[in-house]
């Protein structure tokens, strides 16, 4: 037996570790790779079989996501123009023309607004009352704590019939409003917990350090705590984030046009007209990937630290 | 600058009641000791002082004005805290600058105020540096800079040396003793080292359990512990005390322990029953002749002296020798005091009897 330390893992280990790790990697990587390399490919590519893991890339199924297009007779497009831009281009090439966008931009925008308004929210009010429950003599404040966590317990769909007539009475069917709320109500009890865990770990001492020295308490909240709570704030945001952007059964049930987000859009994608254009709904699926991806690896580093937070205490 | 005066000051927490009845004043200019073991009540003391926690009952005065429920932030007075609580976000420079930016001075006061500090506590180097990574004396400095650019009435600090290292410790008392002296500015301070608090203090006040056990000056409440606790609290070795069954009458100045008469200061009151004799062990010497009888039982070598335990009938009484006196364990020795400097205590209530002596010092809370 070779010796090595009690803490330190032996070389092998460290080997099988890192093999287990990249194969993990590997295998959670490949749908998501395929996803995006079809996205790039033509329409016969993209259901060429053995599939093609070299092809000549091309922006077809972008163009496609964000246009609607008809195909003219054959004398009829000889008539036409020569295509002025790279996307008319690319669509001429398949005897087609645009004949104006898609509905995908506008939903991929109300995705936008009702993420990242909703996830604003929840960490606005969450951080607020977890302050609140963290520094002060709330009355009753375990029982408040377990019946906010409570409303996790079951699976929010459970009440969605209730919403739904509730959101009819209240005018909020099929807005952006209705689903921000909404959302936030979901996120709220999980943002509570995680915060007030952050919240809990900043010595008190700092605020009490800013009260004598002529702070308000609203003051020495966000000029003090709120700094220090920067961590818990971004890794809580990502959860409110992916959560609200990835969520279906709501918003196929609450929305339909107005305030519809992208996932109950993208699967209509695949019923229209009559072949299913693959690169088109890859390009959808990438594009969807996208801001959630952005905004974990801006605040990276705070998610990181934050996940290990109440591990090393500094 | 400021007096301090605290009237009946009691804090519950729930059921448990953390600080009862407290009076003492702290004189304008004071460096004030709250000395006591952990979890007595001094910080709670303290922080109700500042107005970080409110009294449940009682009067707190600072500079003759009435303060017990107003805002930590209208008393003008600086806090620093054991762990220092220097803002992790900000620099040195803004952590000094931040208790003025709040009352809306102007820039180029700020900036005058921070160098006069920086120049007292001679941390130049440090200024743009962010606090994580200074030294624990460097965090010390920065904490005491916070405090004192205020220029307020009074400044309050909970075991400001806890957190550093004894050698430094050493040192950093004597940098705080001489910017109080400096700047003569009424200082509470809490500790539970009686040596801190005997080394640097004007006066200190005893605190146990949530009571004032003695307010005094130092070699006040070394030489006449108002209590047991306090006799056992001070001093190193401490106290030693003698347990026996005894009398004394108002204006008796000996009492007979064992079959030995022991001559003590003239006593203001009489007190017959289970009594307890303190002294210090510097004033406990080996003679042959002597009626009180023990046993060593250890020697143990200080350099310059030596503490010598003794065993007696009546409990361990521990003296204070000169490390050249020859003196080996398991012999039998006889026990001579200087009676002007000894202390009877009521043995049940722990609580020191009147003499002529200590009449004039016995303060309790
Ligand atoms: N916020 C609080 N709630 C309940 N008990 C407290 C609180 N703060 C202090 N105590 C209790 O009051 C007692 C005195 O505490 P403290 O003033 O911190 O003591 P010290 O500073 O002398 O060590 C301790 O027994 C402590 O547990
Ligand atoms: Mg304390």
């Amino acid at each position: 037996m070779s010796a090595h330390s009690v803490t330190e893992p032996s070389p092998a280990s460290k080997w099988i570790a890192g093999i287990l790790v990249g194969l993990y990697a590997v295998i959670t990587l490949i749908p998501l790779i395929w996803i995006i390399s079809t996205s790039f490919k033509s329409g016969p590519d993209s259901i060429s079989y053995p599939p093609k893991v070299v092809f000549e890339p091309t922006l077809e199924g972008y163009v496609n996501l964000f246009t609607t297009q008809s195909r003219p007779s054959a004398e009829d497009l000889a008539k036409l123009p020569a295509p002025t831009t790279w996307y008319d281009k690319i669509t001429r090439e398949r005897g087609m023309i645009i004949s104006g966008p898609s509905r995908f931009g506008q939903r991929f925008l109300n995705s936008v607004i009702i993420g990242f308004g909703s996830t604003f929210l929840s960490i606005f009010l969450g951080t607020l009352a977890a302050f609140a429950f963290s520094r002060f003599k709330v009355p009753l404040k375990d029982d408040l704590l377990f019946f906010i966590l409570s409303t996790r317990m079951m699976p929010p769909i459970a009440v969605a019939i209730p919403i739904y007539l509730m959101f009819r009475q209240l005018g909020l069917s099929d807005t952006h409003l209705g689903m921000i709320l909404l959302y936030t109500a979901v996120n709220l009890s999980l943002s509570v917990w995680l915060l007030k865990g952050f919240i809990d770990e900043i010595p008190r001492e700092y605020e009490e350090a800013a009260l004598i020295d002529g702070y308000t308490r609203f003051q020495a909240f966000y000029k003090v705590v709120l700094p220090q709570a920067a961590t818990g704030i971004a890794s809580t945001a990502i959860f409110c984030l992916i959560f609200a952007w990835n969520e279906y059964a709501f918003a196929v049930l609450l929305t339909s046009g107005n305030a519809q987000t992208a996932p109950p859009f993208i699967p209509t994608i695949l019923s229209v007209g009559g072949g299913i254009d693959w690169p088109a709904v890859a390009a959808a699926a990438t594009l969807f990937l996208l801001p959630v991806i952005i905004f974990t690896v801006l605040l990276r580093k705070h998610l990181l630290r934050g996940i290990t937070f109440g591990a090393v205490r500094k | 600058m400021a007096q301090i005066r605290v009237e009946n000051l009691r804090k519950d927490f729930g059921a448990f009641n953390a600080v009862k009845s407290s009076s003492f004043t702290v004189e304008d200019g004071e460096f004030f000791m709250l000395l006591g073991p952990s979890g007595c009540g001094k910080t709670t003391t303290l922080r109700m002082m500042a107005g970080l926690e409110l009294p449940t009952s009682g009067e707190i005065y600072i500079g003759g004005e009435e303060v017990g429920m107003k805002r930590a932030s209208e008393r003008d007075i600086a806090f620093v805290f054991q762990m220092f609580a220097l803002y992790p976000h900000m620099n040195v420079r803004k952590n000094i600058s931040y208790p003025l930016v709040s009352q809306g001075i102007a820039r180029s006061e700020v900036d005058r105020r921070v160098a006069e500090v920086v120049r007292i506590l001679q941390i130049e180097s440090i200024l743009d540096k962010p606090v994580g990574g200074l030294s624990g004396g460097d965090r010390q400095r920065v904490a005491l800079g916070r405090a004192i650019v205020r220029q307020p009435k009074a400044f309050f600090m909970d075991e400001p040396l806890g957190a550093l290292d004894a050698e430094f410790r050493e040192h950093m008392a004597e940098e705080l003793r001489a910017l109080h002296d400096r700047m003569g500015a009424t200082t509470v301070y809490v500790t539970h080292d009686q040596l801190e608090a005997m080394q640097m203090g004007d006066k200190i006040v005893v605190m146990n359990h949530g009571v004032i056990e003695q307010f005094g000056k130092p070699q006040q409440i070394y030489d006449w512990p108002a209590t047991k606790f306090v006799a056992k609290f001070i001093g190193s070795p401490p106290m030693s005390f003698l347990e026996f069954e005894g009398a004394i009458d108002d204006g008796g100045n000996a009492v007979t322990i064992g079959v030995s008469r022991i001559e003590v200061p003239k006593s203001r009151e009489g007190r017959k029953g289970a009594l307890t004799l303190g002294v210090r062990p510097e004033h406990v010497h080996l003679s042959d002749e002597a009626g009180l009888r023990g046993r060593v039982a250890a020697v143990e070598y200080l350099g310059t002296t030596q503490i010598v335990t003794i065993e007696t009938a009546h409990g361990e009484i521990k003296a204070r020798t000169a490390s050249s006196d020859a003196i080996r364990t398991d012999v039998p020795v006889g026990l001579e005091f200087d009676r002007r400097s000894l202390t009877l205590f009521d043995a049940n209530s722990g609580i020191a009897l009147v003499s002529e002596a200590n009449e004039g010092v016995l303060t309790r809370g």
